[in-house]
This record gives structure tokens, C-alpha cells and sequence, in this order.
């Protein structure tokens, strides 16, 4: 089933003191279906934030619409939790109150939240936590409080943006295991923008790759590597051919926007 | 040879410091602050015990302990300072009461800053001290004279500071709170007002010294109570000593109130790096 409807979405930024606008995003048209996990791969500069971004509904496309579970995007909601690559969690709340914060805007009882962000708090395993300021976690654990106050609103789909970028490299591989342990036990439809093309062949289902600027799908690769994955999975030769081939790909549009 | 290596380890201790923003020990912070007022008294000392200065002009630091305790004891001068204490923090609880929404209104909402911002703008650069003669008119020479000078002196400038604050509010906050479900209000109300919160305490605190010296212009001009009646008293009589008593009294009140405030702030704002 279709869960995610974009439909020839472009996106132009228009020019400041007479200077001429900017396309960052050709029209582009695609789906993803319920439960997939989809990676949007592109050299830096490519729109694919930009994509992401009009799907979370926090920019409004040029042309073009969104429509997630049959409903068109309007701006931005609960449906559509968003992790981002800043680290955006709210310094005056704790752990728990972070990852409660959404269910308190749904109106949820005290009793219920509690319920709910424990679990959550045990998913990302950070039990111990939970009266912790953001300013006291290192970075990788901000990311997963980021992760689970997502889920814990229970979105029809999961956008992150480059969610790991910003994290040094053997946190960034653990911080992906736990991702995909979460989706494999919640099933839920992921949109997992990055630069990495390990990532994105580690994580995903699919990789959608972006073109450099003005942003196109420059090719649409389904993943089939078998899952559960771990780490092991990226030395495995499907996993290189892929690398390889991606690389191929990625290379090409990074030279074009050197 | 050793006597090399020490001078060295001397040299190279002094050397820190000379580093710009290189931090020092906490003893030697609080020794180098206690050594200005040593050398500030001592100065004083200098140039009135010395001879220096007619003390018709300037009071010795002995003279002005005495005349100080005399106020204290027979003039009923804590009841001055209480009063100047009450005018103050009246004033500027006033001016909190209205200017604080205001400024989160005008950081919220752009409409309402465009409606506000050119008129406060402009008035903040008004001085309080000019609408004296002015307030004295409107509500005569009682408190509310007072109050209304401390009110006009802070309640532009919190609004204007407030709303800044507020406007500033980290975008990426407002962007992950919009995904989490909040609505329009739910963004003011549990993203900008406390992400601002500590700033604008600390807005609150600076305020707060700034209506200190409006006080004591209020009271210089038609009054009959407060320290800065005292101090224009004392001037009639060219009692220096009364006078310094007066301005380093303010000094400390100020001084302990701006470190209660900073207390309060730390209590009530533990995630903030303020």
C-alpha cells in the first residue's frame, strides 16, 4: 500500500536584491509504500532536505503536492515525525519531558505519557536517563532522545535528515543498528535522507539518488540484502557492488557541483 | 641553578596572567576584586587624611562610618532606605507586569511587533528623568509620582529586550515542535516563552540596576523621604560624609539584590548555561 504520494514537487527559491532565483528542486514524482524503508541519497546541495522538508510540511513546494495516508500535506504535523541533523531537542526539558512533549500537545494523561515514554526510553536504551538535561548527553544519545520523542507520537511515517551527520564514525554505526532494530520491530515507513552511501545501502530498502542542483532522482535502486542486517552486512560482496555502483553514481553528480 | 628554574616557573606563572581570556584561580579572582576597594579606600584615604582635599568637599572614610552611623541611629535613615527599597521594586514590578507579555506578544507575533516596535523604539529613548517635572504634574509629589518615574524608566526598555529575546527563539525548536503536533499557541507557550525564560530573567536583572539610578533622580526632585532625599538634604548642609554614606548604601543594595536575582535565576533555570 502507498503510503507517501509526491507528485511532480519542485521547489525554487527565489532571488534576494534582483539576484536570480534558484531551483534546488526539478519537479519530481514518486511513492514510497507502507513500511518500506527508503534512503534519499545526494551530494550536498542536491534538495534532498529541501524534499524532506516539504514532506514534513515545514516548506511548501513551488509546484506540485504531497500526500501522506490519502491526506495532503498543509504544513506540518503529528503524522509525520521529523529527526533532524541539528540537535534539536528542548534544553529546558529533561529526557522524559522531551520525549513526552508530543503526547502532551495530544492531551494525553499523565499516567498514559509515563507509560509510553518508558518504553521508548527503554527502546533507545537510555533507562537511567531520564531526568537528564539534553546539555548533560553526549551527542549519539541526543539523537536517540530525538529518535524516540519521534516515535513515541506514533507517526504514520518517520523523517529523518541526516539524523547521524553530525556524530563521529563507530557512533554513527551503532546509532544505525539501533535505527534499523527499531524498525524491525515497529514496521513503520521511514524517509532517511543522507550523504553516506554506506548508510544509505545499510539502512534502506531502496535508495532513491538525487542529481546535484536543481535536485532529480537520478536512479531508484531497490536494496535486497537480507534482514535482519548488522554491521557484518557491509563488508558482504552484494553490499560492496552496491557501494560501488552507488558510488559510481554519486560521484558523477559530486564532480558536477565541485 | 635551582634558583634559575624558579625564577622561570615564576616567570612562566605570571605569563598566564598576561593570556587573553585565560581564566584565573578563584582565590586569585577574589583577591584581585577585593584589591580594587583596598586600593580605592586607600586612595581616598590618601587624599583626605592627607590633606589633599578640603574636607568641605570630600569627607574622610572615618568621617563618613560615623556620620553614616548617625544617620542610621538617630535620623531613621533604614526607614529611607526601606522606602527607596519599596519604590523601586514597585516600579519595576509595574513595569515587569505590563512590559514582559507585551515583549512576548511582540517576539511572537511579527504583526503585533510591527504595531508596537516604531512607537517603543521611540520611546525608550526618552529619559525618565525628563517626564519628571511632568509626573509631578499629573499625580503630584507622592508615591505614584515615584512609581511612574521607575515605570517609564524600564517598562520600554524590558519590552523591547523581551521581544528581541523571543524573536530569536532557536528556529530548528520551533520546526521540531510544529512535527511533534503543536499548534500555533502550543508554540508560544511551551517553545518560546521558556526557551526565552532565562534571558529574560537575566533582561529583568539588568533592568533592575538601571531602575536604581532613576529612584534615586526621582527622589532628588520633590520629595521628602528615600536615600536620594537624603542625600540632597545633606548637600544643603555640605555634609559629604551623609552623602557617600547614601551612594555606597545603594551600591550594596544593588549589589545584593543583583546577586539574589542571579541566585533565583540559577535555582530556576538549571538546564540553562546562564
Amino acid at each position: 500500500m502507498t503510503v507517501v504520494v509526491v507528485d511532480g514537487v519542485s521547489k525554487t527559491f527565489p532571488g534576494f536584491r534582483g539576484a536570480s532565483s534558484t531551483l534546488a528542486l526539478t519537479p519530481i514524482t514518486t511513492t514510497v509504500a507502507e513500511n518500506d524503508f527508503v534512503t534519499i541519497l545526494g551530494p550536498s546541495g542536491c534538495g534532498k532536505s529541501t524534499l524532506l522538508r516539504i514532506i514534513a510540511g515545514l516548506d511548501e513546494p513551488s509546484t506540485g503536492d504531497v500526500t501522506v495516508a490519502g491526506q495532503p500535506v498543509h504544513g506540518p504535523g503529528s503524522d509525520r515525525g521529523m529527526v533532524f541533523q541539528a540537535y534539536t531537542l528542548f534544553p529546558w526539558l529533561t529526557v522524559a519531558g522531551n520525549i513526552a512533549f508530543g503526547l502532551r500537545e495530544k492531551g494525553l494523561a499523565k499516567q498514559e505519557r509515563d507509560h509510553i515514554v518508558a518504553h521508548y526510553i527503554d527502546k533507545v536504551g537510555l533507562r537511567g536517563f531520564e531526568s537528564h538535561w539534553p546539555k548533560q548527553l553526549s551527542g549519539g544519545m541526543q539523537q536517540r532522545v530525538a529518535i524516540a520523542r519521534a516515535l513515541a507520537n506514533d507517526p504514520k511515517i518517520l523523517l529523518l535528515d541526516e539524523p547521524f551527520g553530525a556524530l563521529d564514525h563507530q557512533t554513527r554505526g551503532l546509532m544505525q543498528e539501533l535505527l534499523l532494530q527499531i524498525w524491525e520491530d515497529d514496521r513503520k515507513t521511514v524517509l532517511f535522507v543522507t550523504h553516506d552511501i554506506e548508510e544509505a545501502i545499510f539502512l534502506g530498502s531502496r535508495c532513491v539518488v538525487m542529481s546535484a542542483r536543481p535536485g532529480r532522482i537520478k536512479a531508484d535502486v531497490s536494496i535486497d540484502l537480507a534482514r535482519p542486517r548488522d554491521y557484518h552486512v557491509k563488508v558482504a560482496p552484494d553490499f560492496l557492488d552496491l557501494k560501488m555502483r552507488l558510488t559510481e553514481e554519486i560521484r558523477e553528480e559530486a564532480l558536477s557541483s565541485v | 641553578m635551582s634558583q634559575v628554574l624558579r625564577s622561570d616557573a615564576h616567570r612562566r606563572r605570571a605569563g598566564r596572567y598576561l593570556r587573553p581570556l585565560r581564566p584565573v584561580p578563584a582565590a586569585a579572582r577574589i583577591a584581585l576584586g577585593l584589591l580594587f576597594f583596598a586600593l580605592f579606600i586607600a586612595g581616598w584615604s590618601l587624599a583626605t587624611f592627607g590633606g589633599f582635599v578640603k574636607p568641605i568637599f570630600l569627607a574622610d572614610p572615618a568621617r563618613m562610618v560615623a556620620e553614616g552611623w548617625v544617620l542610621l541611629t538617630e535620623y531613621g535613615f533604614l526607614n529611607d532606605i526601606g522606602i527607596t527599597i519599596w519604590r523601586v521594586f514597585g516600579g519595576f514590578v509595574l513595569a515587569t507586569i505590563i512590559a514582559v507579555p507585551l515583549g512576548i506578544a511582540m517576539g511572537a507575533w511579527k504583526a503585533v511587533e510591527a504595531f508596537f516596535e516604531p512607537f517603543v523604539s521611540f520611546a525608550r529613548y526618552l529619559p525618565a528623568s525628563a517626564f519628571i517635572p511632568l509626573l509631578i504634574l499629573w499625580a503630584g509629589i507622592g508615591e505614584t509620582q515615584k512609581l511612574l518615574v521607575i515605570f517609564i524608566g524600564a517598562v520600554f526598555q524590558i519590552i523591547l529586550m523581551v521581544a528581541v529575546t523571543v524573536g530569536q527563539t532557536r528556529k530548528d525548536l520551533v520546526e521540531a515542535a510544529y512535527t511533534l503536533g503543536a499548534t500555533d499557541l502550543g508554540i508560544v507557550r511551551r517553545v518560546l516563552i521558556p526557551a526565552s525564560a532565562p534571558q529574560i530573567a537575566e533582561t529583568l536583572r539588568l533592568v533592575l540596576g538601571w531602575a536604581w539610578t532613576y529612584v534615586i533622580v526621582a527622589e532628588l526632585i520633590g520629595s521628602s523621604s528615600g536615600i536620594g532625599h537624603m542625600i540632597v538634604d545633606s548637600q544643603a548642609l555640605l555634609n559629604t560624609g551623609q552623602i557617600i554614606f547614601g551612594i555606597i548604601v545603594i551600591g550594596l543594595i544593588g549589589l545584593i539584590s543583583d546577586f539574589l536575582f542571579k541566585a533565583v535565576n540559577r535555582r530556576l533555570f538549571p538546564w540553562s548555561g546562564i
